[in-house]
């Protein structure tokens, strides 16, 4: 076999002009992965007027940045993209790619990974680099892909073994974001882009796009609550309890399939990962893929009222009990220390 | 002018009602033990084919890989109004990845030929990884539109679509052929309509093997599979350092004495 690549490259996603957290997140992570391979971390950016984004990625650890630009770019468009990207990865076969799994993310990198034959590895909740034997035989440094799998209760570690490139996509959150004291004295590469017929297939007509209404990912305070809520109304009193000590409202993926809350507000796995200040969990299991969006929190008190639930495993504060009868009692309680 | 779709549809482990005696006590999934349901996200998408033929005419074929077992998927399919249906079942096949498994469809696809659409569920719930869908549209040189909210538009050769995207929507307009992936917002499929009940329950789909398909074997089930499971924890909870709180005025008084103290509210 050929001699493997160092390079851990990261495809970074734009967001109003700036940088997507979730790519500056996987930079972060990236640099950390690149020093264990001994190799460098390029942040990939496509787009138009990308000077500014390059010299960004430095300050999160990139070594080089690696820029096409045109202004027939300016938009994500899957077949211009995902070819570039693909023509780019099979060219120089870096060792790691990493996408955020964002609504870009899962239309670009699949395409990718099936064009240049990669592993890909969606929703990774963690990444490590080990030394890994796999059917008798020795790899040395894998990208060890770590996801939660079917229905909770289970963690797979996922590896590619046998391909040169291995991919994996990280939601927006899970990992931690952290620029360097000094940024690096990186480089920008620019790679000129030819145009094929093939890219303009897709056309924009129409973009409506909202800055979030729903903040859950600053919230100090998240009061949630689960299946075991039992109906819409009764997260009425969430919603109550939430006003009252100035936190949002939240839901585990029961709840959001049963149409107590709205999706945006799903926590979890594939919802949003969360870590404020104090997270409160009424009727909610506990289940993995919820606790990988919640677990961080600084204070987590549980309320339940079976004494075996998973969430109980990982709270600070555990309520036995109906929380339909617990939470207005919660809020009379502190509605007495404020008096 | 009609329109012919071929429809990608998957069983799935009804994954959100797993209940304890689902997992082995070493930690493996019990697979036997877990109802398959019709990947949701997918009988919308068959939906959408649905309304398309329905509205202009044209041919509707359900593809799934899968089991044996998945034929009951099929039959469910032309419950609801699928005009064929097709079955791709292989032991060569088990094991794969979603690019092994894009790659057997998309030649599977070829086989069928003579299609304006390719619809597929944005994502299976058993992994939730919506990668499926966009890795056969490469496979097959096709346009993508991932997060199909509507079809607005149908025009000789091209498309108009909303789309789902982060905080918003977006409208495009594409060339046929092309693969759209469906999101449950999109519509709500429709009841099986009793005739066809009728006429399907003992219906055996048309089955595709290894030997039917112009497929190179090293790319198809595990051997074609890139990515392959290294270990497999089932999740052991640490009792955790907690504090029990009385579900009493009292307790519930004094949890928040303590919050306020630490500042975290108040
Ligand atoms: C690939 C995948 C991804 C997933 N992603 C997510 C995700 O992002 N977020 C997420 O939340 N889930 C996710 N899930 C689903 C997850 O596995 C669980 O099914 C889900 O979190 C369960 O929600 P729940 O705890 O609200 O409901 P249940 O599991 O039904 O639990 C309800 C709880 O309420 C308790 N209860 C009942 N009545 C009361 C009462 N009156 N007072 C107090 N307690 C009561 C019960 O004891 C029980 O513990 C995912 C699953 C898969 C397979
Ligand atoms: N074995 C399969 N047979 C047919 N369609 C599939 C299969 N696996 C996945 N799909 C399609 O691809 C979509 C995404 O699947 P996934 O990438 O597993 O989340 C599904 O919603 C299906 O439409």
């Amino acid at each position: 076999m050929n001699k493997l690549s160092h390079e851990v490259w990261v495809y970074i996603e734009k967001k109003n002009d700036n940088i997507a957290d979730v790519s500056l997140e996987l930079l972060s992570k990236g640099r950390k992965l690149a020093e264990k391979l001994n190799g460098t971390l390029k942040a990939v950016i496509i787009g138009d007027n990308l000077e500014e984004l390059a010299k960004q990625t430095f300050h999160y650890g990139a070594d080089e940045a690696l820029v096409v630009e045109h202004a027939d770019l300016k938009e994500y468009l899957t077949m211009p993209y995902s070819r570039i990207l693909s023509e780019l990865v099979k060219e120089r076969q870096p060792r790691i790619v990493l996408f955020g799994a964002t609504f870009v993310g899962r239309d670009i990198a699949p395409r990718v990974a099936s064009n240049t034959l990669s592993g890909l590895t969606a929703d990774c909740t963690d990444l490590q680099i080990s030394d890994v034997t796999y059917m008798k035989k020795e790899y040395p440094k894998l990208l060890l892909q770590i996801r939660p799998a079917f229905g909770g209760n289970i963690v797979a570690t996922i590896i590619t073994p046998d391909n040169p490139v291995q991919m994996a996509s990280v939601r927006e959150g899970v990992m931690e974001m952290s620029a360097l004291d000094k940024p690096l004295e990186g480089k920008i590469a620019k790679i000129p882009y030819v145009g094929e017929e093939i890219d303009k297939i897709i056309e924009i007509i129409d973009r409506h796009q909202e800055e979030c209404k729903v903040n859950l990912k600053c919230a100090p305070i998240i009061v949630a609550g689960g299946y075991g809520m039992g109906s819409k109304e009764n997260f009425g009193l969430l919603k109550k309890l939430a006003d009252l000590i100035g936190g949002e409202v939240a839901g585990s993926r029961a709840a959001v399939d049963a149409g107590f809350i709205e999706h945006e507000r799903q926590v979890g796995q594939t919802g949003v990962t969360v870590r404020p200040k104090l997270y409160i969990a009424a009727g909610i299991s506990g289940a993995i893929q919820h606790r990988a969006g919640m677990d961080e929190s600084s204070k987590i008190i549980a309320i339940n009222s079976d004494p075996d639930a998973p969430i109980f495993g990982v709270c600070h504060y555990k309520i036995l009990g109906d929380a339909i009868k617990i939470i207005p009692a919660l809020i009379e309680a502190y509605k007495n220390k404020l008096k | 002018m009609t329109y012919n779709s071929i429809v990608l549809v998957k069983q799935v482990p009804d994954t959100a009602n797993i209940s304890g005696d689902v997992m082995k006590p070493d930690g493996t999934v019990n697979r036997a033990k877990l109802p398959a349901i019709f990947n949701p996200e997918d009988k919308v998408a068959l939906e959408l084919a649905l309304q398309v033929k329905d509205q202009y005419g044209g041919k509707v074929t359900a593809v799934t890989m899968g089991p044996p077992k998945a034929a009951e998927l099929l039959k469910e399919c032309l419950y609801m109004g699928a005009d064929d249906v097709i079955l791709v079942t292989d032991r060569q096949f088990a094991g794969a990845d979603t690019l092994a498994t894009s790659y057997v469809l998309s030649k599977v696809i070829d086989k069928i030929g003579n299609y304006d659409m390719i619809f597929a569920g944005r994502q299976a719930i058993d992994g939730d990884t919506a990668q499926v869908g966009p890795q056969t549209a490469e496979k097959l040189k096709l346009p993508q539109i991932t997060y199909t909210e509507k079809i607005l538009e149908l025009n000789d050769d091209s498309i108009k679509v909303q789309r789902l995207i982060d905080g918003g929507c977006e409208v495009l307009v594409s060339k046929l052929p092309v693969l759209l992936t469906v999101v449950k917002e999109a519509s709500v499929p429709r009841p099986f309509r009793a005739k066809r009940v009728m006429a399907y329950k003992n219906f055996i789909p048309q089955q595709l093997t290894t030997e039917d398909l112009d497929v190179d074997l090293e790319r198809c089930g595990l051997p074609g599979s890139p990515t392959k499971v290294h270990k497999i924890e089932s999740v052991v909870l640490s009792a955790g350092d907690h504090v029990s709180i009385e579900p009493t005025k009292e307790g519930l008084g004094l949890l928040i004495d303590t919050l306020m103290n630490d500042h975290i509210f108040g």
